[in-house]
């Protein structure tokens, strides 16, 4: 085949219970034409890595509105690199505020979507950064 | 189309390098690598030629996991119920893998796999291996390439494979020719005993599972399954090698709480021992014909497809969209020219 669907998992790691961002965009995604796995809440770090690895997703998109993002995302970036997983692109969406957002790309996320963007702008980014494999 | 390049174009098949990738993917497989195991799963969901050449090492390996097809209407319980038994097949010690399938839009070949939902809490034993699929167009119930893929898991060593199809209709049968004992879920108060004896899915059922047994009707559901499947089934006669009904056992199980999974966990060891399905060379070589007919459909498509015949395929294509041309005579003339480029 000359070129294959992209995989995204969409996990909502940590205790918040609000699923509805993560559930609308992970729709926005099949129309899109990805094929999105999703994982449901309160996934820990290691339960999201050890879904990217055995899904062998092409993104990881994590959403969080819990205030816990600077612990658990760069930790879960930390995972996936240790087990091998570097080409995957990690970004995250919900409520996270602007001065964090430096800190995150240094920890390894991408891309950082809030509240108002479209479904067609993470579309399009997860469609011009996911890196080629085979 | 959210599609990614992939670096292997669809002529060049097996070229050394290819092989010598596809080898190390294998060995990596086979060594409990779990990376190498779902990169390689990933290879056989593209039909690349890395996939062919990894499977050509691991399928004389496989052959020894028993292949358990979870099939069933949307909503009955079938992710639950595989939850279910990874946990209880844990308590003894054995490995489990999972593919899970999941529907693919007509529209715009997207999926929703959602099946993870309900297993996420096995994700991390590293003894469970969960994969999602998403059928890509295939309508039997399963992926084209669930069958390969399972093949993967059988040689990467795992005791028991779980095979949870789309949520299907009356007829979505092929699980049964992918797996070596097929459950087909049924939830209460889903119709009545003429829907039971009517031929399709609960024909090829091994054994017949009414979940969400704490709903009210469950046993009666039960019931008139077990009348109409089991007790009113011909019984084989000697010297007659008709194909039969199955005799499926029926059992009641709630997923959601484990009630009557160690049940069905003893059938399904029965099954296996009693080696009713693929012991026999007959369910053997339907499941190699299955496979093999999926691949020859696939390779005739691609061939179709290539860039010297494409212009060709897809006028003739037009002319059945148009009703100009018939879909017998259009797959006739298609094939013809296959035999014309081959001489």
């Amino acid at each position: 085949m000359a070129d294959r669907p992209i995989r995204v998992l969409i996990a909502k790691p940590g205790l918040d219970g609000h699923d509805r961002g993560a559930k609308v965009l992970a729709r926005g995604l099949r129309d899109e034409g990805f094929e999105v796995v999703y994982t449901g809440l309160r996934q820990t770090p290691d339960m999201v890595a050890a879904a990217a690895l055995q899904e062998d997703v092409d993104v990881v998109g994590l959403s969080i509105l819990s205030g816990a993002h600077m612990t658990l995302l760069p930790r879960i970036c930390a995972l996936l690199r240790q087990q091998g997983q570097t080409d995957v692109l990690v970004t995250a969406g919900g409520i996270i505020p602007d001065d964090d957002i430096p800190a995150l790309r240094k920890a390894g996320v991408a891309a950082v979507f809030g509240p108002g963007t479209t479904i067609a702008t993470v579309a399009d980014f997860l469609r011009a950064n996911v890196r080629p494999r085979d | 189309m959210a599609r990614a390049a992939t670096g292997s174009p669809g002529g060049a098949r097996l070229t050394p390098t290819v092989s010598a990738r596809g080898a190390d993917l294998a060995s990596g497989a086979l060594g409990g690598d779990r990376l190498a195991l779902a990169r390689l799963l990933t290879a056989v969901e593209n039909r690349t030629p890395l996939a062919e050449a990894a499977l050509r090492e691991l399928y004389p390996r496989a052959g020894r996991a028993h292949l358990v097809g979870i099939t069933g209407p949307p909503g009955s319980g079938k992710s639950t119920l595989v939850a279910a038994l990874i946990a209880e097949v844990r308590q003894t010690g054995r490995s489990v893998a999972v593919i899970a399938v999941d529907p693919s839009s007509p529209i715009t070949g997207g999926a929703l796999l959602g099946d993870r939902v309900r297993m996420q809490v096995h994700a991390g034993d590293p003894d469970v291996f969960i994969r999602s699929m998403a059928a890509r167009g295939h309508a039997g119930g399963l992926a084209s390439t669930t069958g390969a893929a399972a093949a993967v898991m059988d040689a990467a060593g795992f005791d028991l494979i779980l095979i949870e199809t789309v949520g299907t209709g009356q007829s979505e049968v092929e699980v049964a020719a992918a797996a070596d004992t097929t459950v087909v879920l049924e939830a209460p108060e889903m119709g009545d005993e003429v829907q039971a004896i009517k031929a399709g899915l609960l024909e090829v059922a091994d054994l017949v599972v009414v979940n969400k047994g704490d709903r009210p009707g469950a046993l009666r559901t039960a019931g008139q399954l077990r009348a109409m499947l089991s007790a009113a089934a011909p019984r084989p006669s000697r010297g007659d090698d008709r194909p039969r009904p199955k005799r499926p056992e029926v059992l009641v199980t709630t997923a959601t709480t484990g009630e009557g999974v160690p049940q069905l966990i003893a059938a399904l060891e029965r099954h296996r021992a009693a080696g009713a399905s693929s012991a026999t060379p007959a369910a053997r070589l339907a499941r190699a014909q299955a496979q093999v007919w999926a691949i020859v459909g696939d390779r005739l498509r691609d061939r179709l497809h290539d860039t010297r015949r494409r212009a060709g395929t897809e006028a003739v294509l037009r002319d059945v969209a148009e009703h100009r041309l018939d879909p017998y005579a259009a797959a006739d003339r298609l094939i013809a020219e296959l035999d014309r480029q081959a001489h």
